[in-house]
């Protein structure tokens, strides 16, 4: 054979594989409304630069049949590419080929790309998109199951790990998603969930639709377990391609810094906060009036809407946000926002992204509910994430800062390096009302008219301690500023935290409460 | 864009206007405990029945055979008393909380 020859026979092995699972099944996926996977990674990555890699890749199983079938790279593409020019490995399942389900060699490619990844320090795409295990396979695919979990934990907090859901993933599978940092899904495409509606109306009887128990809505509202909603796979790739503008290559980098910018004028900070500590506002508007082009990216915008988390910029440097929001539940602590913040502020930890905290909440949300779901476990990761992280640390106390709110919210206390606080700030034990009730009790029990006396003690209370002057007096506000402050003083801040260099005591690991 | 639509929730005495989650609004509320009555902590069938109408049980007694992911739950007295009331037929599929038994 001459050189020519085999090129051309070279070419002729990957034409067929690039069928993938062959026509009909292409044609079937794009009934589905989906991309095909080798089209996704095409879409994510920068023009012409992805590589595949193991192709050629068969399964080896004969059981049933099997070894009378071909499955073209068997339902998986693995490779490298660039994102704006920065390398990232990337692997997505081919749904054509046998419903991209997970036998071992597909397994043994994910792990393959992972483990480059890790070795690499770069980024880690899955995009997700299978039946589930290869039955025919047996064992053999729950053992690559296990291979791909344990790689995800040992790269979590080393490199950044995105999932995107763009079709089923059940069963097993939905873990290894769990597992990683940020999890992308699209409406109407996306389905993740444990159990499938079928056994769930087997064994239980209850009748769910697949997109009322594990659809798109459902885990970026719902459950959590989703970090961006998008109603396109473009929008979501558009989603992906933004984040990583925003988080470092490895836990030994930095994100990239990008050209300084003021925040847009629409975005007023001394016109967006009510002082009266009862009205709401939008505390994202408080973000985008500090953050470079007012660019703020939310994270889990719709799940847990009493707390915002998300990645801006000041100076050009990624800043991870974390604001108290009062629009929705007075902006108070319960599970969902203290699991939404604390896996948020580990993320930030991990890959040396200095937190900016925004703080205005009243404390805790009441009830038998939460207390039955376990608030104190669940609020207790959000003190633990911010005493452990040793990236710089900044809080602005907008408002109200009370009780276990002010401590768990970035407090000196858990050793923040910087405290400001508006002049609007009331730092106290609890808010007036009810420090009143309690303090003057007598008081007011034996007034001639006991909610007259209640009126003036709560003012008495609301004059002497609820403001920042008195938590300043002890140090444990640095500076009281004025609002248009704000952003310079966010700036200095960081600035003078980049070299923070802080000793934490030799352990193999914390055992922070999940 | 819409007009947002603001409740009220108290905390310590300080009533803030603010918007619910739909998740906050379906929350379970929350019942005191019952220990007479008997319900299916899963939803299955009845495989057999043990006990009648008027009958006395001693705690720990067995009621009934609940079938729920394959498995046959033994459903024990939670006290002891009279059996009230039951509220299912052999071979029955009953949903979760659903009440089987009223012990007094």
């Amino acid at each position: 054979m001459s050189l020519k020859r085999n090129v051309l026979d070279l070419r002729k092995r990957k034409e067929i594989v690039l069928q993938g699972g062959g026509e009909e099944a292409i044609k079937k996926q794009a009934a589905m409304g989906k991309l095909t996977a080798r089209e996704r990674i095409e879409a994510i990555l920068d023009k012409d630069s992805f590589h595949e890699y193991d192709m050629f890749v068969e399964h080896q199983a004969k059981d049933f049949d099997m070894d009378k079938k071909v499955l073209h790279g068997d339902g998986v593409i693995i490779g490298t590419g660039t994102i704006y020019g920065e390398p990232v490995c990337i692997y997505a399942q081919d749904f054509t080929v046998a419903g991209g389900s997970l036998g071992l060699m597909h397994a043994r490619k994910i792990t393959k790309i992972m483990d480059h990844a890790l070795k690499m320090r770069m980024p880690l795409i899955g995009i997700n998109d299978s039946g589930g295990a290869r039955i025919q396979e047996g064992v053999d695919s729950l053992a690559g199951y296990g291979e791909i979990f344990f790689r995800n934990t040992q790269a979590s907090g080393v490199i950044p790990q995105l999932s995107v859901i763009l079709g089923p993933c059940a069963g097993g599978a939905v873990y290894s998603p769990a597992l990683t940092d940020f999890v992308f899904v699209v409406d109407n495409i996306s389905k993740m969930f444990i159990t499938g509606p079928e056994v769930v109306k087997t064994v239980l009887g209850e009748e769910v639709s697949m997109e009322e128990l594990g659809g798109a809505k459902v885990h970026a509202e719902i459950s959590g377990n989703a970090h961006f909603f998008a109603h396109t796979e473009h929008e979501c790739f558009e989603q992906i391609k933004k984040l990583l503008t925003f988080i470092p290559w490895s836990n030994q980098a930095k994100a990239k810094p990008f050209p300084s910018k003021p925040p847009r004028p629409e975005y007023n900070i001394e016109k967006i906060l009510p002082s009266d500590p009862t009205q709401p506002y939008d505390v994202r508007d408080i973000i985008r009036s500090v953050a470079d082009d007012s660019d703020f990216l939310e994270i889990q915008q719709e799940f847990a809407k009493n707390i915002v988390i998300g990645f801006g910029r000041i100076d050009g440097e990624t800043i991870g946000f974390v604001a108290n929001q009062p629009s929705v539940l007075a902006g108070v602590l319960d599970c969902d926002s203290s699991d939404k913040a604390g896996r948020f502020i580990r993320f930030c930890d991990a890959f040396n992204i200095p937190i900016v905290t925004f703080e205005d909440m009243p404390g805790y949300l009441p009830g038998v509910e939460q207390e039955h779901m376990g608030v104190i476990r669940h609020g207790a990761k959000v003190l633990y994430a911010y005493s452990e992280a040793t990236v710089p640390k900044v809080t602005v106390i907008l408002r109200k800062a009370y009780g276990g709110g002010y401590i768990a919210m970035n407090s000196r206390h858990l050793k923040a390096d910087f405290m400001f606080a508006w002049p609007t700030a009331e730092i106290a034990v609890m808010g007036p009302e009810g420090a009143a009730n309690i303090i003057f009790r007598k008081e007011i029990m034996n007034a001639e008219n006991p909610a007259e006396m209640r009126k003036i003690k709560v003012a008495e209370y609301r004059e002497r301690f609820a403001n920042p002057y008195v938590a300043a007096s002890k140090g444990y506000i640095d500076s009281v500023i004025e609002p248009s402050e704000t952003r310079k003083l966010l700036k200095h801040a960081i600035e003078v935290s980049a070299n923070k260099s802080v000793l934490t005591p030799c352990k193999k690991h914390g055992i922070p409460p999940f | 864009m819409s007009e947002i639509k603001y409740d009220k929730l108290e905390i310590d005495g300080a009533v803030y206007k603010t918007q619910f989650t739909q998740k906050f609004i379906n929350r379970k509320k929350w019942q005191a405990p019952t220990p007479g009555i008997v319900t299916t902590h899963i939803p299955g069938s009845i495989l057999d029945i043990h006990v009648k109408e008027g009958q006395e049980v001693k705690k720990g007694d067995l009621l009934c055979l609940l079938e729920a992911m394959k498995m046959h739950n033994k459903i024990l007295a939670p006290i002891t008393g009279i059996v009230k009331k039951i509220h299912m037929n052999k071979g029955d599929k009953l949903p979760k909380d659903a009440i089987m038994f009223e012990i007094e």
